[in-house]
């Protein structure tokens, strides 16, 4: 029966977990809760075998192969590009291209398109809740080309502040890099707003969507921007394989990044020609068995429906939040709006150290992440050395929060502090 | 199965944590050194009054983890009274002790005890956390180095590896 559009189904998570086989086992004899998924999730079985079954089935290089092998292996791998480009909202597989996670894809941005366009006296805006991925490298470009880079504020509940952002984007801004979902926040950044901003003053936009696409549906298009990037391993898929979606115009008139096989269309030793788009960016042999395991966790996440994932997190964050917040001596980083964050849990206790906490919660079984999470800019304006953090996926349930929420206050006793 | 918890945080390293020695500032001192690991943000400053070689007084100010503290709580306690040159020695030893080197107690220490600082080896089963335990006696070697060659730190002293 197909469902109504507004009608979300609750998503089970009794056979969800079921999916997942590291999640049954005991760690230092408690059940293993797994709440470290913003820095990468866990894999399905299916995933798992896909995996098994190409190497088994399937395993060559690809492209000019003129074997039935190296066809399957082409083809399982231009696949998974199609499906990836449904997968963002219709965008054509062309405008997708591989790379070995999200940070690589930003070095490739800012190594072409910022080596070309980026000139001295030229504005770069980042935001003040970005990743050191979506940081460092547009530093180092704007010293390298004596640019400026900008920065978007943050509000004291860690959203974006648009007060000022007509002083901040302007006609000499040539790119605005944001992350559509901080990593430690928890904010979902309004990026069709900022894109209206930054196309009205010429500029071009990048999205940082490493924590947004695992957890809801994202349409590329509508949100207008030009440039968007995540990693496979943090939505069900393997590590090395990452995807930069770029606009068809903006990417042909780019020039290409690593140099090697397949980017290349003709070779003499005084002349070369690149190969069209997407291959020009792929020079090299790439994760060929981890794109076509990929389109199976893409595949998984559609059979539960983004939606389905997105009220799943909405709801129990909003229980964690509510949960976390009656414990002495917590405080949350972040928006507590659930509207406007995703289910990444940032945060401190007034009197225990991230590590400790970290250290106490591992020996409970509860995996969670403590220090400056790659934003050590975003950890000074929030006054703080590291936070511990909880994020969540579609295999946490009600029970992982209500026993992190014992740890915690067992936790507390532990050290001395009530 | 024994908790693991129990092998990082023994009852001595709770100890120190929750009232930590050496905690009154000096009004005058002849060694200060500072430890800081940007990474996790720990930070240790470290005065000791000297008195014909002998530690006359010390203070330690550690902001920091249950580790960081509780092993800077052990050194201040540990090295008060105590002539430089086993001063030294004890900080060679944790050090070499943390870090899982080779070396002979007895041999190292004579007739010195650790007491409560040999707490700190269940540190070492924790791989990313020796850094913490570590922090206040590089420091203190650091300190010590620069006191005996007339200089001034440059920097504060660190236990971590870059990019961590």
């Amino acid at each position: 029966m197909r469902q109504e559009v507004n009608k979300q189904q609750k998503i089970d998570i009794l056979n969800i977990k079921k999916d997942f086989p590291i999640l049954n086992q005991r760690i230092n004899n408690h059940r293993l809760i797994y709440l470290d998924n913003a820095a990468s999730t866990q894999k399905p079985h299916v995933v798992i075998d896909a995996h098994k079954h190409f190497f088994e089935t399937s395993y060559a290089n690809i492209h000019r192969g003129l074997h039935t092998l190296a066809e399957r292996a082409t083809n399982a791998y231009e696949n998974t590009r199609s499906h990836v480009a449904k997968f963002i909202g219709g965008v054509k597989p062309e405008e997708i291209i591989y790379t070995h996670g999200t940070t690589e894809a930003i070095n490739l941005l800012a190594y072409t398109w910022g080596e070309e366009n980026i000139k001295e006296g030229d504005e770069i805006v980042i935001t003040e809740m970005e990743h050191h991925a979506n940081l460092v490298p547009w530093v180092i470009l704007s010293q390298r080309k004596k640019a400026i880079l900008k920065r978007i504020p943050l509000t004291s509940d860690g959203q974006l502040n648009l007060e000022n952002i007509n002083d901040i984007i302007t006609s000499k801004t040539k790119l605005v890099a944001l992350c559509h979902m901080s990593n430690v926040l928890g904010s979902i950044n309004p990026i069709e707003e900022i894109t209206d901003y930054a196309h009205r003053k010429g500029a071009v936009v990048l999205v940082d969507g490493a924590q947004s696409v695992p957890h809801m549906k994202i349409n590329v298009k509508e949100s207008g921007a030009d440039f968007y990037t995540f990693s496979a391993h943090k939505m069900l898929g393997p590590t090395g394989v990452g995807i930069l979606f770029g606009r068809e115009e903006l990417l042909n008139k780019m020039a290409p990044f690593n140099m090697g096989g397949e980017m290349i269309s003709e070779v003499y030793y005084d002349k070369i020609t690149w190969n069209e788009i997407p291959h020009k960016f792929e020079a090299g042999t790439p994760n060929i068995v981890g794109v076509a395991a990929f389109d199976t966790a893409l595949t998984y996440l559609e059979e539960i429906g983004m939606d389905n994932i997105r009220q799943h997190e909405k709801d129990l964050t909003s229980y964690a939040i509510d949960k976390l917040l009656q414990l002495n001596g917590l405080e949350i980083q972040g928006p507590l709006d659930i509207e406007k964050r995703g289910g990444v849990i940032s945060f401190t206790d007034k009197d225990i150290h991230p590590h400790d906490i970290s250290t106490y919660l591992d020996a409970k079984g509860i995996a969670i992440r403590a220090g400056h999470h790659c934003a050590q800019p975003l950890m000074r304006t929030l006054d703080k050395v590291a936070t511990s953090r909880a994020s969540l996926y579609i295999y946490n349930d009600e029970t992982d929060i209500d026993e992190l929420c014992s740890a915690l206050i067992e936790m507390r006793r532990y050290f001395g502090h009530d | 199965m024994t908790d693991p918890l129990d092998e990082i945080y023994r009852e001595i390293i709770l100890d120190h944590y929750r009232a930590p020695r050496g905690k009154k500032p000096l009004e005058k001192f002849d060694v200060s050194s500072n430890g800081h690991n940007p990474s996790c943000g720990d930070d240790i400053d470290l005065h000791l009054l000297m008195d014909n070689g002998t530690v006359k007084d010390i203070n330690v100010n550690c902001k920091g983890c249950a580790i960081s503290v509780a092993s800077g709580s052990m050194l201040a306690e540990y090295i008060k009274g105590k002539p430089l040159n086993e001063v030294k020695k004890i900080a060679d030893v944790v050090k070499k002790m943390l870090k899982g080197e080779d070396f002979d107690l007895s041999e190292e220490l004579a007739d010195m005890e650790l007491g409560d600082i040999d707490s700190l080896k269940g540190v070492r089963q924790f791989p990313v956390r020796i850094k913490c335990a570590l922090l206040a006696w590089m420091t203190l070697i650091e300190g010590l180095k620069n006191y005996e060659d007339g200089k001034r730190a440059q920097n504060p002293t660190t236990t971590e590896k870059n990019g961590e």
